[in-house]
């Protein structure tokens, strides 16, 4: 059985760095990164199950570790050696239950969440944060009778999505895939209640101008959650989302999803300038011009220094940054934060979203609030969208390298999100 | 030897490539044999003594008014406004005519007495002149003792101050222009026509006012049914500004209207062979244009750009004429197209056209996709009278460059529209249904408009509405040797030659279609029978 592994190996960490610096992904085979035939990890206590992966996807995350740029944070909450991959379609092995306590058979098709939080742990009592159900924010990655990590994909014991041999997971994980969403659908699911909770938690009001900063598969599925939760009345509607899309595909996508307007990346600032009908100073001697209003609320799904500025200069005194993209060590004048009172606010995973009770139809600001998984509403996303578009290519583990590098270069090559296929004879 | 009129040659073999405008450059086209050639009137003979027929003229108006210095008097208030930038093209050699009749206006005030006085540059939405420009559209002396004193402005269409409501046509369109000049005791405008579009009642009703009046007819809607702006009983653009100008008069404005003509005389004797005949270029001629070509392939399109900007032209004045507004315009009209007038007979199925470096909008700045559009489709497909040069379903080939090239500080708002409107729709309809009010409303543009340079930001609309007539008549407009991209997103077909376009074209118009070449600039006006 096959399963790729990354080890904590500092020369092959160098490696990839180094080689990553003429391209993202191309350091995957120089890299900590291995091919190797090992068992299924045990189960590491009541209510695990394994898991048989079918479809796993490459993140950006993924890519950062593999290109050797993530950031030293989360040294302490990731153990070594672990197999990647958590955006995971699968197929359980065993019976056992989902996270909303339904019974799972045996076959049964899941979608991992793949955050560790304190009920994975065997931890009781749950953290503050778990027992609210928000367990991306889970202050126990490091303890519990599992070693550290963060999720799925990043820790020693449990496996992770880029294998055949299989992966462990808890029933608080588990979340049956509905009938009638593709295995390409399911595979977006994990991506897709990212950008949930991302659009939940940046507290767009009624009619906001909503900027999206970036079109990878995170951007793609902000928006396309956006549009969803708007018009089923879980989110205040924006008057208008305008999305900076480097690639024509990615701008076509953008503008399907529900994006008022999708433009390259330079041409984003104009259209906030013209939608929010501010005026404009600086710009001068290469300087991003500052907008004197801007957006409501602006979503950096690139999270690198360049996209924070950018973002930090077109939205509007008192708006809201939301960091969704995964950032590192970034150096970020934040003189235009400080001066005109800008939230900067991160979006990590998912947990429970307080949304309305009511369906598109209700009176908006008069329904009751109703505890919902994240994962149940991206269920809701990803059908209603058809985000299994986005998988644009598949490959088989023994070909990691080339699906890393593709992944790495997957606007470039007009594709968004790419994923290992373990299906035998199902790569493409 | 007498001045040969407008001439239509038909190619045979023994005809010389012909010479196609092509941006900040030019190229030379074999075109099919059987095609048609128009190549506009020699020049008129200027006036031998432009002051004198100027002060003839204010001495001796046409229609209800009196000679200009029984208008005059001590104690009264004088506001002379003046056309701006976009005429002529190019701009002309000094003096420029406004200066001339300015200064003879001036004259007469003195020796009235009148002390009150006030030049306003009749912008529009246009941007605002530099000090070189007025300068050079004014003569120094004027300037020097207007500007250092603030009697010299510039109307501002977004200044609430200085703008007031005169009231509505019966058709309810509202007419709101320049507070100075419409409380003035006597409002002199000095028009230059370069073509039969310009002057008349569109001299105050559009020059002076605001967007909320402009609104009225520069829309999508009276666009299509002015057939052509050049000939005014056809078009709805002048009779909205014709109803709006009687209702000007009636309001109690009083104008006296000074109007020019200017002959065909549009480029220096460097450049002799741009308005010659092909067959006719002497040997220094092609000498001139093989040089000029070579070093114009070689350089940066930018240097180009300052290289033809910064030719004057020679055009010298035909005509003048001074009085109540209609009379005088009639006169005009008449004294333009005995200059520009060219009879053709019958439509084609292809019409060809060079564009050149210049248009009304961007002197001094870069023709960009939208301009280059307007110049096309707004401007040279409505050089005619009667029936347009082709045919309806036909197709309009161009070459240009077309690079999505613009200049940040004169067309803000262009960029925009480029970038965040003509990717969604080309249709004018839509266009001025759905995002016209944001951008006339901009704040941003307003103050672009209003501190810099800048066009309003609702210019770029009416560019587009220009050529609505045009893109509803024709079956396909094609653009040789343009950006791609740039050209697709006009909604338009690129072509790499002019072999090519045609090839194109055969899909509309089929495979032995019909061709005919406007030789222009010099500017020609058709006379379609």
């Amino acid at each position: 059985m096959t399963t790729l592994l990354y080890e904590r190996s500092i020369p092959r960490f160098a490696a990839a760095r180094l080689v990553s610096a003429f391209g993202s992904g191309r350091g995957a085979g120089v890299g900590p990164l291995r091919l190797v035939e090992q068992d299924a990890p045990a189960l590491p206590g009541p209510g695990w199950v394994h898991v048989d992966p079918v479809l796993s996807g490459i993140c950006g995350s993924d890519l950062a570790t593999l290109d050797g740029r993530s950031s030293r944070y989360f040294e302490e909450i990731v153990s070594f050696p672990f197999v990647p991959g958590h955006e995971v379609v699968g197929l359980v092995s065993d019976p056992g239950a989902a996270a909303d306590g339904t019974p799972l058979a045996a076959g049964a098709r899941v979608v991992l969440q793949p955050v560790l939080g304190c009920a994975a742990r065997g931890i009781d009592p749950l953290c503050p944060a778990c027992s609210f159900g928000h367990v991306g924010n889970c202050g126990h990655l490091a303890f519990g009778h599992i070693r550290p990590g963060l999720q799925t994909g990043f820790c020693a014991d449990t496996g992770g999505g880029w294998s055949t041999t299989g992966l462990v997971a808890h029933s608080s994980q588990l979340f049956a895939v509905p009938d009638g969403l593709s295995d390409a659908d399911a595979v977006t699911t994990e991506p897709v209640a990212c950008a949930v909770h991302a659009v939940l938690g940046a507290g767009i009001a009624e009619d906001d101008l909503v900027a999206v900063v970036g079109a990878g598969t995170l951007g793609l599925t902000v928006i396309a959650a956006l549009t969803h939760l708007a018009a089923t009345g879980r989110c205040r509607a924006p008057a208008a989302v305008l999305a900076g899309a480097k690639h024509p595909h990615q701008q076509r996508l953008a503008r399907q999803f529900g994006a008022t307007e999708a433009l390259p990346p330079g041409q984003l600032s104009r259209a906030v300038r013209r939608h929010s009908q501010s005026l404009s100073f600086g710009g001068a001697a290469g300087q991003t011009a500052t907008l004197s209003g801007g957006a409501d609320v602006v979503i950096d799904c690139v999270g690198s220094a360049e996209s924070i500025a950018h973002s930090l200069s077109m939205v509007r005194p008192r708006g809201t940054v939301a960091l969704v993209g995964m950032p590192g060590k970034v150096t970020v004048d934040l003189a235009p934060l400080w001066h005109r009172e800008v939230r900067l606010a991160g979006a990590y995973a998912y947990g429970t979203e307080s949304v309305p009770a009511a369906e598109a139809g209700a009176k908006r600001g008069a329904a009751k609030l109703r505890e919902m998984a994240t994962f149940n509403l991206a269920f809701e996303v990803v059908a209603a969208q058809g985000t299994g578009r986005l998988v644009s290519a598949t490959y088989p583990l023994t070909r990691f390298e080339d699906a890393v590098a593709h992944a790495g270069s997957a606007g470039r090559r007009g594709s968004v999100k790419i994923a290992f296929d373990m299906r035998k004879g199902h790569a493409r | 030897m007498s001045r040969r009129p407008g001439f239509v040659l038909e190619v045979d073999k023994s005809t010389p490539p012909t010479l196609f405008w092509n941006g900040e450059g030019f190229t030379l086209e074999t075109l099919p044999e059987g095609s048609r050639v128009l190549y506009a009137p020699e020049p008129m003979p200027a006036l031998d003594d432009p002051y004198g027929a100027i002060r003839h003229a204010l001495l001796h108006p046409v229609g209800d008014r009196d000679p200009l210095p029984a208008l005059l008097s001590a104690g009264m208030k004088l506001t002379i406004c003046f056309d701006d930038i976009s005429l002529p093209l190019p701009p002309m050699v000094a003096p420029d005519i406004r200066q001339m009749v300015i200064e003879t206006v001036l004259d007469m005030a003195a020796d009235a007495g009148v002390d009150d006085v006030v030049l306003v540059a009749a912008l529009a939405l246009h941007r605002r002149m530099t000090e070189d420009e007025l300068r050079h559209a004014l003569g120094d002396r004027v300037y020097d003792s207007f500007a250092p004193h603030g009697l010299l402005t510039q109307h501002d269409a977004e200044d609430p101050g200085n703008l007031i409501h005169l009231g509505q046509t019966a058709q309810g369109e509202d007419i709101e222009i320049n507070k100075r000049a419409a409380t003035s005791d006597l409002l002199v405008y000095v028009n230059i026509n370069l073509v039969a579009m310009d002057g008349g009642h569109k001299s105050v009703a559009t020059g002076l006012a605001s967007y909320r009046s402009l609104r009225h007819h520069h829309n999508p809607q009276t666009m299509v049914h002015s057939r052509s702006f050049m000939d005014a009983p056809a078009s709805e653009l002048h009779t909205s500004n014709w109803r709006m100008g009687r209702c000007i008069a009636e309001a109690g404005v009083k104008i006296f209207q000074i109007e020019t003509t200017l002959n065909t005389d549009t480029f220096p004797s460097n450049f002799a062979f741009l308005q010659k005949r092909e067959w006719e270029w002497t040997l220094r001629d092609r000498a001139t244009y093989a040089g000029t070509s070579a070093a114009l392939a070689r350089v940066p399109s930018r240097l180009a750009r300052q290289i033809f900007h910064s030719i004057k032209s020679p055009h010298a004045m035909t005509s003048v004429q001074a009085g109540e507004v209609e009379a005088v315009h009639a006169l005009t009209t008449e004294n333009v197209w005995r200059q520009q007038g060219i009879a053709v007979e019958g439509q084609t199925d292809i019409l060809t056209m060079g564009l050149p470096y210049i248009c009304p909008y961007n002197v001094n700045s870069i023709m960009n996709p939208i301009l280059v559009a307007c110049l096309g489709l707004g401007y040279f497909f409505n050089l005619y009278r009667g029936r347009p040069l082709v045919r309806e379903g036909g197709v309009l080939i161009l070459r240009h460059p077309t690079r999505p090239e613009f200049h940040p500080g004169h067309h803000p708002s262009y960029i925009d529209f480029y970038e965040q409107v003509l990717t969604q729709t080309v249709d004018p309809v839509r266009i001025h249904k759905e995002f016209e009010e944001s951008f006339a409303t901009d704040p941003w543009y307003i103050h672009l408009y209003r501190t810099g340079h800048a066009y309003h930001g609702v210019h770029p609309f009416y560019m587009w509405y220009w050529c609505a007539h045009a893109l509803e008549h024709l079956g396909r407009v094609i653009i040789v040797g343009g950006d791609a991209a740039a050209v697709r997103r006009l909604g338009f077909s690129p072509a790499s030659s002019l072999n090519d376009a045609l090839e194109i074209a055969s899909d509309v118009v089929g495979p032995s279609p019909t061709l005919t070449h406007l030789h222009a600039p010099p500017i020609m006006m058709a006379d379609v029978h």
